[in-house]
């Protein structure tokens, strides 16, 4: 008994000091870091100043205060949680006809889709963006094809790339197969005697599925949408590339932070910020959906 | 004894293919107004095929479906004035036992007041009126039985299909649902098929019985019938215990419908009140089947004196003791196995015989009948 639960402690301590050094340090670092006073040139000064038989400690609530009073980083941080949002919801309502579609499609022809689901990742993130910035470009046929309609009917031509319908359109391409696979898991655990039954005792096909499926897909739709926005929210890479100057998100102010300006404590004040951010409009979702009944039977 | 004579359902020439397979084989039939039908049948013999083609979830590849006379072979299911029970219930998870019961009736836009009377009024026929905030999986199976119940009576549908509803229930409960879903059948005067596996189940539920086997109708009459005067060597073998013994024709007495048997090559007796008129039904020579229940044989220690009776000394083989009763393998003299079901009444033992002594079986040749398939 005794050896039992000794091996059970050294089991269960591998993940545990995986979480404390990956998860819980770095946090904590970042917590520490976004109360010490930036150095003039990079980084930020010693933490405990010993200086003439006395102890100093540098710490301040600046970095806080001057995101408070900064419209400039309140304007980035509403954009992302705008930019994710739209990206959430344009995920869920592309993805979860297509993993519907899956879940009913004949053994082979599911497998071919999802496998198609997930090619994309076989090649790197960056390259696909690359790729879409060349789609998007001016030059691209594409463009050249919606100016000309636009010319037409007597439009100004525009421009795809450096908009935020490119990091948009990105966000959803990059983020869309965390959205289908997590309902498509959900879709595929449910009973056809459910659907059966629903249609048996009066409810048409729309009745059926707005009724029966949809509730019952909640946890699958709950955990797509947490998978798309909150990785989202963070993303610089898509902004920088595709968006450029005009959609900049509150990811590439934090990147800025650290390798540009070289202001750490600023750029770790501004991802506390935004996590919290992030936690709370996780928080509220996640009450509403309590509140709503959809994850009450999540266990039966 | 009810009579039904009201044609409710009327199945013509229902056939079903699935990838080469003939599941369903044209088959026709006709369910009575308030009767309790069972399609009674091993797995695959295509009996919740033709339920689901009822019911509105498969189309019949050729063949017609009718309702009280009206065309029903392609309406969606939701479109029919019947419901099924299913084999896993399914209860709506997400909703509490009260909006399960409340959901055909909101599908069908009813009035408020007259939805809520009516969901409470099932509710207290199945008597869950105390569960009706419940969800499902806070339910025992019997419970959850008996909402899916509630919800497939709730606005009086005329038939109700149940697929093996009882059999994930385990064996006591499944009697006491055998009473109430009688009572229930009775009561609502809902026509019910019933489909299932088990033969106890078919005989003491229903009114009339369909065996299928290969997607055919094997034999269709009522429990008594089925079981004891089955029509092919399959019905018999399904419906329970039997002995099956070689048998040929050795003559056939067409005035006195009669036919003349020697059975395991050493027996031999007269079957009476045989339609033997039938041409080329039964011919001289003819090798069959003589059928006949284990307890429609008895034993005793001395040669058995009735003319009535049938009698022949075997050898006890062995013997399975069953509580109320005990199954005895005896050998004829010429090596052929015979099964007879000995009632245990008697207080002071339970073994008759011993096993390896001699004992004579009786029983009278007209508890049995001769089968040709």
């Amino acid at each position: 008994m005794q050896q039992q639960s000794l091996e059970k402690k050294i089991l269960s301590s591998v993940p545990t000091i995986y979480l404390l050094g990956l998860f819980l340090l770095p946090i904590i670092i970042m917590i520490i870091m976004s109360f010490r006073i930036p150095d003039e040139y990079a980084g930020a000064l010693p933490l405990i100043n010993v200086s003439n038989k006395s102890i100093h400690i540098n710490t301040s609530l600046d970095s806080f205060k001057f995101i408070l009073n900064s419209p400039f980083i309140w304007t980035l941080c509403l954009r992302s949680l705008k930019y994710s949002i739209i990206t959430t919801v344009l995920c869920l309502i592309l993805g979860y006809p297509l993993a519907l579609l899956i879940v009913r499609s004949s053994k082979k022809i599911r497998d071919l889709l999802l496998l198609l689901v997930i090619v994309p990742f076989w090649s790197c993130f960056l390259i696909r963006i690359y790729a879409w910035m060349i789609i998007l470009s001016p030059q691209s046929v594409i463009s050249y094809y919606i100016n000309h309609i636009l010319k037409i009917f007597g439009f100004m031509p525009v421009n795809l790339l450096y908009s935020s319908f490119a990091v948009i359109l990105c966000l959803v391409y990059i983020n869309l197969p965390f959205m289908i696979l997590p309902v498509y898991a959900n879709l595929e655990k449910h009973d056809n005697a459910m659907i059966e039954a629903s249609r048996d005792l009066g409810a048409n096909a729309i009745q059926s599925f707005l009724q029966i499926t949809i509730p019952l897909s909640m946890p699958g739709i709950l955990a797509g949408s947490a998978l798309v926005f909150i990785p989202s929210i963070g993303m610089f890479v898509v902004s920088e590339l595709v968006g450029n100057n005009c959609a900049l998100m509150i990811g590439n102010l934090i990147k800025q932070q650290f390798l540009q300006t070289m202001n750490w404590p600023l750029g770790s004040a501004i991802a506390i910020t935004m996590t919290l951010v992030v936690l709370s409009v996780s928080g509220f979702v996640a009450l509403l959906a309590k509140k709503y009944g959809g994850l009450k039977y999540a266990n039966a | 004894m009810k009579v039904f004579s009201m044609a409710m359902l009327d199945i013509q020439n229902v056939s079903k293919t699935y990838e080469d397979n003939l599941i369903v084989n044209n088959i026709s039939l006709t369910i009575n107004a308030g009767e309790f039908f069972t399609l009674l049948g091993p797995s695959g013999c295509g009996k919740t095929t033709l339920l689901r083609m009822i019911a509105g979830f498969v189309t019949p590849d050729s063949g017609k479906i009718l309702l009280d006379g009206k065309d029903i072979t392609h309406l969606a299911p939701e479109k029919r004035p019947l419901h099924t029970i299913f084999q896993s219930y399914a209860l709506f998870p997400h909703m509490t036992v009260y909006d399960n019961i409340a959901f055909p009736l909101k599908m069908a836009k009813w009035e408020k007041v007259k939805l809520n009377e009516q969901v409470l009024e099932l509710l207290e026929d199945v008597r869950l009126t105390k569960y009706m905030s419940r969800y499902p999986h806070e339910l025992s199976g019997g419970q959850r039985q008996r909402v899916a119940i509630a919800r497939s009576l709730v606005d009086r549908p005329k038939l109700l299909l149940l697929d093996e509803p009882l059999s994930a229930l385990d064996a006591r409960l499944r009697e006491h649902m055998h009473v109430e879903l009688v009572k229930l059948q009775e009561e609502t005067e809902t026509t019910f098929i019933y489909v299932t596996h088990d033969q106890g189940e078919a005989l003491a539920l229903s009114n009339r019985i369909a065996v299928l086997n290969h997607g055919k109708i094997e034999q269709l009459d009522k429990p008594q019938m089925v079981y004891t005067r089955p029509d092919t060597h399959f019905v018999a073998d399904f419906l329970g215990k039997c002995n099956l013994l070689r048998a040929e024709i050795l003559g056939i007495d067409y005035e006195g419908k009669y036919l003349k048997l020697r059975v395991a090559d050493s027996l031999e007796f007269d079957l009476f009140d045989l339609d033997v008129d039938t041409p080329n039904m039964y011919f001289v020579g003819q090798i069959g089947w003589y059928f006949i229940r284990p307890e429609k044989i008895s034993a005793k220690k001395t040669d058995i004196d009735d003319e009535d009776l049938f009698s022949a000394r075997v050898f006890v083989k062995g013997y399975y003791y069953y509580g109320g009763e005990t199954l005895y393998e005896f050998l004829l003299e010429n090596g052929t196995k015979i099964q007879a079901m000995l009632s245990n009444t008697k207080t002071e033992q339970s073994k008759f015989y011993t096993e390896e002594s001699l004992v004579y079986v009786a029983f009278d040749p007209q508890a049995g009948n001769f089968l040709i398939k």
